[in-house]
């Protein structure tokens, strides 16, 4: 099992060389230095692409990845955190809190009322802390409620 | 004693009631931090970062509160790797050796008294050479112009990836991503956006707390959730607390050995509290008579490590202070603290705000002692904090990183660019890429470019100007050096595999 390093060369040499066309495209400003701003992201895109082939050509032994139920589990982690990104601006600290807690802690151990309580202890003692000790400037509750 | 009485004015500033609470709170949270498994010194002292900004703190205070974090985290770690043999986090790997062991044999207590006693004697040891050697180095940096800045660098990236990966090309890749993410942003010189792809919210770059947060605790949630976060249960009976004199008696000489070859190994730029740790216990057991006994309970390997990691904590903050270069994965966490503040360590640090220094050092003796007793009569608290099970913690982690997070920027733009560089985290260390060299490149790449610009400017683009010291000689060849030599001495320096007798029996 060498594919995870060939695969995560073959990525990178794709990145670097998408980096590399970006940076030919900055423009150089008339405050110009014998360097220049693109000398050295060039050098960066460069190496990484020499480093990246010697992986794809000698690959270490593959990582043991999870199963597909561990990586469904990953993705509602994921997926969780990102709508919580999204959601804690219009939503307000309480609710959104509360549920992405409770849902993580559901990930981790799957008994739903303790990750329930779990989730509403967290949000109710977390927004205490940080509104009240550190002075956060968090709203409660979603945006649309307090008018 | 121009030290002397330089110390004298740090303990003028430390002494201050305030820096006092900050630095007994601060070693508090750090204890905890370390011996949770899961939450190392790293990412506690990057969680926290945010908050101290939060409480509004100025730089001497907050540099205080981390940094006995920082030293209260190598305490902490090796609570669970003498309990749960669970190493609470990387450099307290090698005290599971012996620790667990020991308390398998009934002795947790003792085990957990000496391992404090000789974390303390580490500590100690290693803030006195850092008051020793600190201002020597700085002494000497002040010399440095670009081109040697740039050789240091270069070193700090090679050895840093030699040690942290068992793969080359691997840690230069993690270099390598680091110092182009650092490049996104408008460019330093010429003040030109640079890969923005017009987004405003890249115009200043990438926070590199962002990075620092997402890439250890966001990634380590990832982990946790991979590995169905094993109940942390205590296995062994923690009895009465009493002090094994005569254990402490027999290995002051491991102490004392361990705490000099901790010091150096954390002085290395890169190498760390992990190779401090290594070493030390390496050592003790190449010199000790009865080699068999290592592995199965000998207080010597409690003490070695723990005496190697404590004082490789204290050995790592002199390149930290004096050029700026992290010689860890937590002192790289400090440095940003440090940019964040607005304080550019250097040579100039020691001449130009010697209160911020020396304030920091009398912290960290008087940091010493708190934990100390913090650790050994009052060991017991912290063994209750151990049974918060992972699925309270866990979230409670997440949440504490995104509000940290959230609190900096007030947007979700650096939420969900976070979330990435949680993602990032757990796919590079899936892969065996280390991501210590991922956080050096952001924090290090703008202050290597800035130093090959201004040399090349200097010397009008003779590029020759790179190697015309023989400072800077001599760096290019300890990083080529640095950076090939592990190659070689990978066989002789393989890390032991955690012993896994199973935890329940």
């Amino acid at each position: 099992m060498k594919n995870s390093d060939r695969i995560f060369g073959l990525v990178v040499i794709l990145l670097a060389l998408a980096y590399i066309a970006s940076a030919l495209q900055i423009e150089s400003s008339f405050l110009s230095d014998p360097v220049g701003p693109r000398l050295f992201p060039l050098a960066i895109g460069g190496l990484s692409i020499l480093a990246a082939l010697s992986l794809v050509l000698r690959p270490d032994a593959g990582p043991d990845w999870p199963d597909l139920r561990t990586f469904a589990r990953l993705g509602v982690a994921l997926a969780v955190m990102v709508a919580y990104a999204y959601a804690l601006m219009p939503y307000g600290f309480l609710i959104p809190t509360a549920l992405a807690a409770g849902l993580l802690s559901y990930q981790i151990a799957p008994r739903p009322l303790a990750a329930a309580l779990t989730g509403i202890c967290l949000s109710a003692g977390l927004f205490i802390l940080f509104k009240y000790a550190l002075g956060l400037g968090l709203f409660a509750l979603p945006r649309a409620w307090m008018g | 004693m121009d030290t002397l009485s330089n110390l004298a004015m740090g303990f003028g500033v430390a002494l201050s009631p305030f820096t006092l609470m900050l630095s007994v709170i601060g070693c508090f949270l750090g204890t905890i931090i370390g011996a949770l498994p899961g939450l190392g010194p790293s990412n506690g002292v990057a969680i926290l970062i945010p908050l101290a900004f939060t409480l509004g703190l100025d730089a001497t205070s907050a540099l205080v509160l981390l940094t006995s974090v920082y030293y209260g985290a190598m305490y902490g770690g090796r609570i669970s790797s003498i309990l749960l043999n669970i190493p609470g986090d990387e450099p307290a790997l090698m005290t599971t050796l012996d620790g667990y062991p020991m308390a398998k044999q009934g002795r947790a207590a003792d085990a957990l008294v000496l391992s404090g006693v000789a974390s303390f004697i580490g500590g100690l040891l290693a803030t006195l050479g850092l008051i020793i050697m600190a201002p020597l180095l700085a002494s000497v940096a002040y010399l440095f112009g670009p081109a040697e800045y740039f050789g240091l660098y270069l070193l700090a990236f090679c050895t840093l990836g030699g040690m942290s990966s068992n793969n080359q090309a691997k840690a230069a890749l993690a270099a390598l991503i680091g110092l182009a993410i650092a490049t996104i942003g408008l460019d330093n010189t010429s003040s030109m956006p640079r890969f923005t792809f017009g987004n405003m919210h890249l115009m200043d770059g990438v926070d590199f707390l962002v990075a620092i947060v997402g890439l250890f605790a966001i990634a380590e949630v990832f982990f946790f959730i991979e590995t169905h976060g094993r109940d942390s249960a205590i296995g062994v009976k923690l009895g009465k607390i009493t002090v094994p004199w005569r254990d402490i008696w027999k290995s002051s000489g491991t102490m004392l050995r361990s705490s000099v070859i901790g010091f150096f190994a954390g002085v290395l730029p890169g190498a760390g509290a992990s190779l401090g740790s290594f070493l030390a216990y390496m050592v003790e057991k190449s010199i000790s008579k009865d080699k068999a006994s290592f592995g199965k309970g000998n207080p010597r390997g409690v003490a070695a490590p723990e005496a190697g990691n404590n004082a490789a904590a204290g050995g790592a903050l002199v390149p930290m202070l004096t050029l700026g270069i992290p010689g860890s994965g937590t002192t790289a966490v400090l440095l940003a603290l440090l940019m964040t503040l607005n304080i550019q360590p250097g040579p100039l640090l020691f001449s130009e705000k010697p209160q911020v220094v020396w304030g920091l050092i009398a912290s960290l003796l008087i940091a010493n002692v708190v934990l100390l007793v913090m650790n050994v009569p009052m060991v017991r608290i912290f063994v209750k904090i151990l049974m918060v099970p992972p699925r309270i913690l866990l979230p409670g982690i997440t949440m504490i990183s995104f509000l940290g997070i959230y609190s900096l920027s007030g947007g979700y733009f650096d939420l969900v660019l976070l979330i990435a560089f949680g993602v990032l985290g757990y796919v590079l260390r899936k892969l065996d890429v280390p991501t210590v060299p991922v956080i050096m490149g952001i924090l290090l790449g703008g202050h290597m470019e800035d130093a090959l610009r201004r040399g090349m400017v200097i010397s009008d683009g003779d590029w020759t100007y790179l190697f015309s010291s023989p400072i800077a000689i001599g760096f290019w060849v300890a990083a080529i050096g640095g950076f090939i030599a592990p190659m070689f001495l990978r066989t002789v320096l393989k890390k032991p595999q955690r012993n896994l007798i199973d935890v329940e029996d």
